[in-house]
């Protein structure tokens, strides 16, 4: 076959975009791996299962901000996924065509809004709320389960992963509606001429072709999720602990980052928030590509 | 034609900046809001601008260590010996007073809170408002039972540490549990981020306790604490107690003071400066004698527009040391 000039210089557009982000991620990674290096050096793998943060005698462990990252990111998910799928199978199943257009319109426009919005509403709405309702609420009905006891300050793990939940609705619903219209409608009218209801056709036929689609829009939303900085670091509570308990107040890694930076003096300090940045780095990757990896899988097992 | 035009407006621009000296400034945002109508005013009298920017203080260390800016500002002070290896000089500007907040329905400011009190609440020691140790400093208020929640800064900062040398000054058990410095190791409470943050969570939260710069805690109509000095006289954080502090607190030649616990029977304990840092070896003798002229701009007319935004100005003692340290500038 012959390629004329512009098909090979489209090539090597393309192929240079593509390799600029790999290059990006690697050196970004390899930057990271330079500056933390005084810190591994000093605080070894006890930086990984140390609690206690205390910048007078300059030791730190990370151990708080990583659990606190994982469970606010994790409830976060447990909150927005099903809600999303709800939004996502009302708006391409069973909305009146007047209706989807807007509400799709909005959705989208709540993943438009600054994460500064959300963490001034997560403090100032919701913090409130969770102190004097949604606590004492949760603790009268769940309070035999250790996650709700305690006394809710208003802001803490429960509060960040409420506020997480919203921001990462949009993304996760708005994946899943066209993955849910991307099913072919003949599918669907097979499974009508074959006297499937309409809750067993949006459960077996719509569902179950978009399953591994729709697990791969929670991951995307877990991502945004781990790595979400200014709302999370408004609501966490900002005390380095380790708690079962939802409503007791907790750091992210990306909160002692926002917080510890403008100040942070000396290289040590500033070694130890870029080791920081390279474990959430890693988790990241780890978490996305697990995800992706035993997606591929099923899809192909299927 | 045009392209004259525009060579003259070119030109215009060029000996615009080469003509008028530019300080460029970083650092404490503290200070901010005063040093931006100091500079917006000064620049207006002396036609030279002043460009700062409010980093944090630790950045502005940094910065002014680096030599990428011509002043630094701090709200801490930094050790003598980092002064002479960096060849800085650190001068005051202005002080203020750290106020000790609250959130308690039905209860308005003048709560009481002894020395040892206000130790063991921020050592999670009391954990509840009707602890009979605040209870009887208090007869006047009916407090309710309530868990306490304390607040404090989540970002390195300079109120934290003066707070924290407060603490330490007034209580073995904190400086050998926590210690001081603009991040500690908190033993409980949240943070809230910047005194905006530690404002929005005590006004959102009943039943907590934090501390805030004065000027924060006015504006935001807080509840604050009347706290107990070395005298044993509970005082509030009002401008002639915070100065009342700073006279009685002997500073040495290279300011680095923390003018907490100050004696005096009205001196309220918790206050500190905040510094600008200059280079001794700064090349342009242009930006010498500008800064020179800044400051001792600042300390001739720069009080009433300190007091109109809650800071207190120097005494002039002070003033006067500091002006002999900044004369080898000229």
């Amino acid at each position: 076959m012959k390629k004329n000039l512009g098909d090979k210089i489209f090539k090597g557009i393309a192929l240079f975009s593509s390799l600029f982000v790999i290059l990006l991620v690697f050196f970004l990674f390899v930057e990271l791996l330079i500056y933390s290096f005084p810190s591994i050096k000093k605080f070894g793998i006890y930086f990984f299962i140390d609690k206690i943060w205390d910048p007078v005698t300059e030791r730190y462990g990370a151990l708080p901000a990583i659990y606190g990252t994982i469970v606010t990111s994790i409830l976060a998910l447990l909150i927005a996924f099903p809600l999303s799928i709800g939004i996502a199978i009302f708006i391409s199943e069973l909305a009146p065509p007047a209706l989807k257009r807007p509400l799709s319109f909005i959705i989208e426009l709540l993943g438009a809004i600054p994460s500064l919005i959300y963490g001034m509403w997560g403090l100032f709405s919701l913090a409130p709320l969770v102190q004097l309702k949604i606590g004492p609420f949760l603790q009268r009905i769940l309070g035999f389960l250790p996650f709700f006891q305690g006394y809710p300050l208003g802001v803490g793990y429960l509060t960040a992963g409420i506020v997480l939940s919203v921001m990462i609705i949009p993304t996760i619903s708005s994946l899943s509606r066209e993955i849910l219209m991307a099913v072919p409608i003949d599918q669907r009218e097979a499974g009508y001429a074959l006297g499937m209801t309409k809750w067993e056709v949006i459960w077996k036929i719509v569902l179950g072709n978009a399953r591994s689609g729709i697990f791969a829009a929670g991951i995307l939303g877990l991502g945004r999720a781990l790595g979400e900085a200014v709302a999370v670091t408004m609501v966490i509570g900002n005390f380095p602990n380790i708690s079962v308990s939802l409503f007791s107040p907790g750091v992210t890694i990306t909160s002692v980052i926002i917080n510890e930076f403008a100040e942070a003096a000396g290289q040590l300090k500033i070694s130890v928030l870029m080791e920081l940045a390279l474990v959430l780095f890693l988790i990241t990757f780890l978490i996305m590509g697990l995800a992706r990896y035993y997606i591929l899988k099923r899809i192909e097992g299927r | 034609m045009k392209k004259a035009i525009l060579v003259i407006l070119l030109l215009l621009m060029v000996f615009n900046i080469y003509g008028a000296v530019l300080i460029n400034g970083a650092g404490a945002t503290f200070p901010y809001p005063l040093y931006s109508r100091w500079f917006y005013d000064f620049e207006k009298e002396m036609g030279i601008k002043v460009n700062y920017q409010p980093i944090g203080s630790g950045a502005g260390i940094e910065q002014i260590k680096a030599g990428t800016v011509d002043f630094g500002a701090s709200d801490s002070p930094i050790l003598p010996s980092d002064q002479n290896k960096f060849n800085l000089i650190m001068v005051p500007t202005v002080a203020g007073g750290i106020a000790i907040v609250y959130n308690l329905p039905g209860i308005g400011k003048g709560l009481k809170l002894s020395r040892s009190v206000l130790v063991d609440i921020f050592l999670g020691k009391i954990k509840l408002w009707n602890d009979p140790r605040i209870t009887s400093l208090n007869p006047n208020f009916k407090i309710p039972p309530m868990p306490i929640v304390v607040v404090r800064r989540s970002d390195g900062s300079g109120t934290t540490d003066i707070f924290t040398q407060f603490l330490s000054a007034i209580s073995p058990e904190w400086k050998n549990k926590v210690g001081s410095g603009t991040s500690v190791n908190w033993p409980v409470g949240v943070g809230g981020r910047g005194n905006m943050g530690v404002a929005g969570y005590i006004k959102n939260t009943v039943g907590s306790i934090g501390y805030l710069e004065v000027a924060y805690a006015l504006q935001n109509n807080l509840s604050y604490a009347l706290i107990q000095n070395k005298e044993g006289a509970f005082v509030a954080p009002e401008i002639k107690n915070i100065k009342s502090a700073l006279e009685r607190v002997k500073v040495p030649s290279d300011f680095y003071i923390y003018p907490v616990d100050a004696p005096g029977k009205e001196s309220y304990p918790i206050v500190g400066y905040t510094f600008i840092l200059i280079r001794r070896d700064l090349k342009d003798k242009e930006k010498r004698e500008a800064l020179f002229k800044l400051m001792s701009w600042i300390y001739e007319k720069g009080d009433k527009m300190a007091e109109e935004l809650y800071y207190i100005p120097l005494p002039k003692n002070i003033k006067d040391l500091a002006l002999k340290r900044l004369e080898i500038l000229k």
